[in-house]
């Protein structure tokens, strides 16, 4: 699976508007998921997930710039999340289903801050580029 | 079986009564075609569904769309038996329609994301929460009655 010239100029944009609202965008996707999905708080136990913590927020922090790390070089995602697909496989070990939930409340995130720019297009875009991103970041796993 | 407090019924009912059942069920299933493209597969009668804004505009889509999403209307209406309400649209799901379960999760989930896009800020973490157990217990009632 890889992106399409057009999939990649539209990733791309949205970014731009996307990064703007970076950290309260990547703490309101993990608010999302720990609410959603409370069996993914169980990779945080040395958390405080409160909302508003300042782990929280750091952390969201951390995955949203992570995937600007991925649109900054969408030609070779692979290569700029090589150093976190190591850290995934070997240290951090998520189970794989997560990475499906946590691109499913970033979608919703952006959906709700960016409603005009949401179109089918887009989202489907970004559904496929967050696979991809969740791809390479399991690809070392077995 | 998924238990709804009575907080997350009313999260639930209050939303739902604000929903133009006819636009989102027309979103809701045109974004599953448009971003799982596979599941077209289904709809091999729907005419042209050969690009985003085809399937968005396709006026089959918009209303088959509207069929489902009044059926999750009704199932609103019983949130204490969602296996009871949907038995026959499970059998009817497996025996004669033969669709993958994991297709009502699909489109649960585009449910979810366009009502992200309708409500915006009104649609918080716990509104989500509350309705992500909404379209998995459907997911589950559907699939309940496979064989």
């Amino acid at each position: 699976m890889s992106l399409t010239k057009t999939e990649r100029a539209i990733i791309v944009s949205m970014w731009g508007k996307i990064s703007t609202q970076a950290d309260a965008i990547g703490t309101e996707t993990l608010e999302r998921l720990f609410l959603s999905y409370p069996q993914t708080k169980t990779y945080f136990p040395h958390f405080d997930l409160h909302a508003g913590s300042a782990q929280l927020r750091a952390h969201g922090s951390k995955v949203v710039a992570a995937v600007g790390d991925a649109v900054k070089s969408i030609d070779n995602i692979a290569g700029a999340l090589a150093r976190l697909s190591e850290l995934h496989a070997y240290i951090l070990r998520v189970d794989p289903v997560n990475f499906k939930l946590l691109s499913h409340c970033l979608l919703v995130t952006v959906a709700a801050r960016f409603p005009a720019d949401f179109t089918a297009e887009a989202h489907a875009a970004w559904d496929k580029f967050l696979s991809i991103v969740s791809s390479v970041l399991t690809e070392k796993y077995r | 079986m998924v238990h709804f407090t009575a907080e997350e019924k009313a999260i639930i009912t209050s939303l739902w009564g604000k929903v133009n059942v006819e636009e989102a069920g027309g979103e809701a299933l045109g974004r599953l075609l448009v971003v799982y493209p596979w599941t077209q597969r289904f709809f091999d009668n729907f005419g042209n569904l050969s690009s985003a804004s085809a399937i968005m505009g396709n006026p089959k889509v918009k209303a088959h769309g509207k069929k489902v999403l009044t059926s999750l209307g009704e199932a609103i209406k019983n949130m204490d038996d969602l296996k009871g309400t949907f038995a026959h649209l499970s059998e009817l799901h497996c025996d004669r329609l033969h669709v993958d379960p994991e297709n009502f999760k699909l489109l649960g989930n585009e449910l979810v994301i366009v009502l992200a896009k309708y409500f915006g800020k009104e649609f918080t973490p716990q509104v989500q929460a509350a309705w992500q157990k909404m379209v998995a217990g459907v997911s589950i009632a559907l699939a309940h009655k496979y064989h």
